[in-house]
């Protein structure tokens, strides 16, 4: 019984460790030259994942105040990931591609 | 040619079923006598049969390429896989919606030298319909022959692109209509005497009025009409546009392999920039052309966005009309469609910032050769321009 309870309570530190670790990260992916989602609405702290799903390079990068980063140009199936530290707004370009833009909401 | 085999099957089908007279089942006189039954069945059989291989077999040697989006493209006429290179209706935002009258307008102001500080330079001057709306130099001529930085790009299809110019300052063609004259460089003309001297000629303000009723004569009304009328620059006839919808004769073999060469990653991997209907993925990049490595290069897009990858990255222009509008590159550098196919094929010459897209193809000879005969396939029938009677 001590054994039993001993794993649930392991198992149930496990779920909640993992859980913990992704809540702060959302994946966004660059398909068919665009960004999946095209606003996005996060908190100071969290991360985002730009993950390049076209057979072709991509460049992500902001020059926003909240915000100024450059991806550098990655291949499909590689991401990068970026941490928003600022609230503010946060305009996001593909330097290649410049219809690819997206707005991220930083609260 | 698919279809068509599949065609010439369904009218053999057609030809056998119609004639069968009616009557000739099972419980037929034919049903009677099993051997000429059999022999009949047979004869009619055999054709089936025959026409089912010819239709395997012609299905088994289509010839199918992955694309540079990593799509399986099926390089028959009229497939669907072809789509994409469909070009759609020309876009025109809402508040210059196309009219014959500002159409009208534009065409004036397009080839009027008045527009210009000497008043012997007009839009056409550079891009003229002569030159596959450009001027065939290496890189344009300007105020009192100015010699400038870049080539004049082509007008043609520029309907389409959701940025303009070579560094994509501008966004529409409206943002872009002035810039010409505005530049000290090229038309150099003094806007406030431009102004008034249209709101002082009747023939222009009458125009105006029909084209933009109620509105001033100003630098809006000037860049929409200019727009409306380079909206009617189009190319969309062109052999290759034919063959993607169903002309099987619009393209000739060594057109088609010129094509698959390409949109083949693996081969000329030219449609991963070159991209869609209007062979362009309006994004920028830095070719490894020899002017790159310049003391003092044009740095091209990182003017407008102060990336390291965009030092020396420039617009990708259209491929269509590409045998109207030579020379080549920003900087005029390719006197030929082969002299451009012989740049991408080493790969770049100065490889500094090099486009991540850019790689050493290795074509042979007759890939290049095919590659060029496709470029040539992408101009639509020349048509006269009329030009305008100029108001006073």
């Amino acid at each position: 019984m001590n054994a039993v309870f001993k794993t649930f309570a392991l198992a149930s530190f496990l779920v909640m460790f993992a859980a913990g670790a992704h809540a702060g990260e959302t994946v966004v992916s660059q398909k068919n030259k665009d960004f999946s989602q095209k606003s996005l609405k996060i908190k100071v702290g969290d991360s985002i994942a730009f993950r390049n799903d076209d057979p072709f390079f991509h460049n992500v990068f902001s020059l926003s105040d909240a915000a100024s980063f450059d991806l550098g140009s990655y291949a499909q199936g590689q991401s990068k990931s970026v941490t928003f530290k600022k609230a503010g707004t946060v305009e996001i370009e593909c330097s290649i591609h410049p219809n690819m833009k997206m707005v991220v909401e930083v609260q | 040619m698919a279809a068509d085999r599949s065609n010439e099957n369904n009218s053999i089908s057609a030809r056998v079923g119609t004639s069968y007279p009616p009557g000739q089942g099972e419980g037929s006189p034919e049903g009677r006598r099993p051997l000429r039954s059999l022999l009949i069945r047979g004869a009619i059989a055999a054709p089936l049969v025959l026409g089912a291989a010819i239709a395997f077999a012609t299905k088994s040697a289509e010839r199918m390429v992955y694309d540079t989006d990593g799509e399986a493209i099926t390089l028959e006429a009229g497939h669907p896989s072809l789509a994409k290179w469909r070009l759609p209706d020309v876009p025109m935002p809402e508040n210059n919606v196309s009219t014959p009258e500002r159409v009208e307008l534009g065409k004036k102001l397009f080839f009027d030298p008045r527009l210009s500080r000497d008043g012997n330079m007009s839009c056409a001057s550079c891009h003229s319909p002569m030159f596959g709306w450009s001027d065939a130099l290496p890189t344009g001529r300007g105020f009192r022959s100015e010699l400038l930085g870049r080539a004049t790009p082509t007008v043609v299809n520029t309907a389409y692109n959701p940025i303009q110019m070579w560094d994509g300052r501008k966004a529409t063609l409206e943002e872009q209509a002035m810039g010409p004259m505005e530049a000290s460089s090229e038309m150099n003309m003094d806007l406030a005497r431009l102004f008034k001297w249209l709101n002082d000629t009747p023939g222009y303000k009458a125009a105006f009025q029909r084209a933009y009723p109620g509105e001033a004569i100003d630098h809006r009304t000037l860049s929409k009409a200019i727009a409306a009328y380079e909206r009617t620059i189009i190319s969309n006839n062109s052999p290759f546009d034919r063959w993607v919808a169903g002309d099987h004769n619009a393209l000739n073999a060594r057109q088609v392999r010129g094509f698959e060469v390409f949109i083949d990653p693996k081969k000329g991997n030219c449609s991963v920039c070159h991209s869609g209907a209007n062979f362009t993925d309006n994004g920028f990049h830095n070719l490894g052309l020899p002017s790159w490595g310049d003391p003092n290069p044009d740095m091209g897009r990182f003017a407008q966005k102060p990336l390291p990858k965009m030092k020396g990255a420039f617009k990708t222009p259209t491929v269509r009309e590409a045998a109207a509008t030579a020379p080549y590159f920003h900087d005029g550098s390719a006197a030929t469609l082969e002299q451009l196919v012989d740049h991408y094929n080493r790969g770049g010459v100065v490889t500094t910032n090099l486009s991540p897209n850019m790689k050493k193809l290795d074509l042979s000879a007759e890939e290049k050769a095919a590659l060029v005969e496709f470029m040539k396939a992408l101009s639509s029938p020349q048509t006269a321009v009329e030009l305008p009677t100029l108001p006073n």
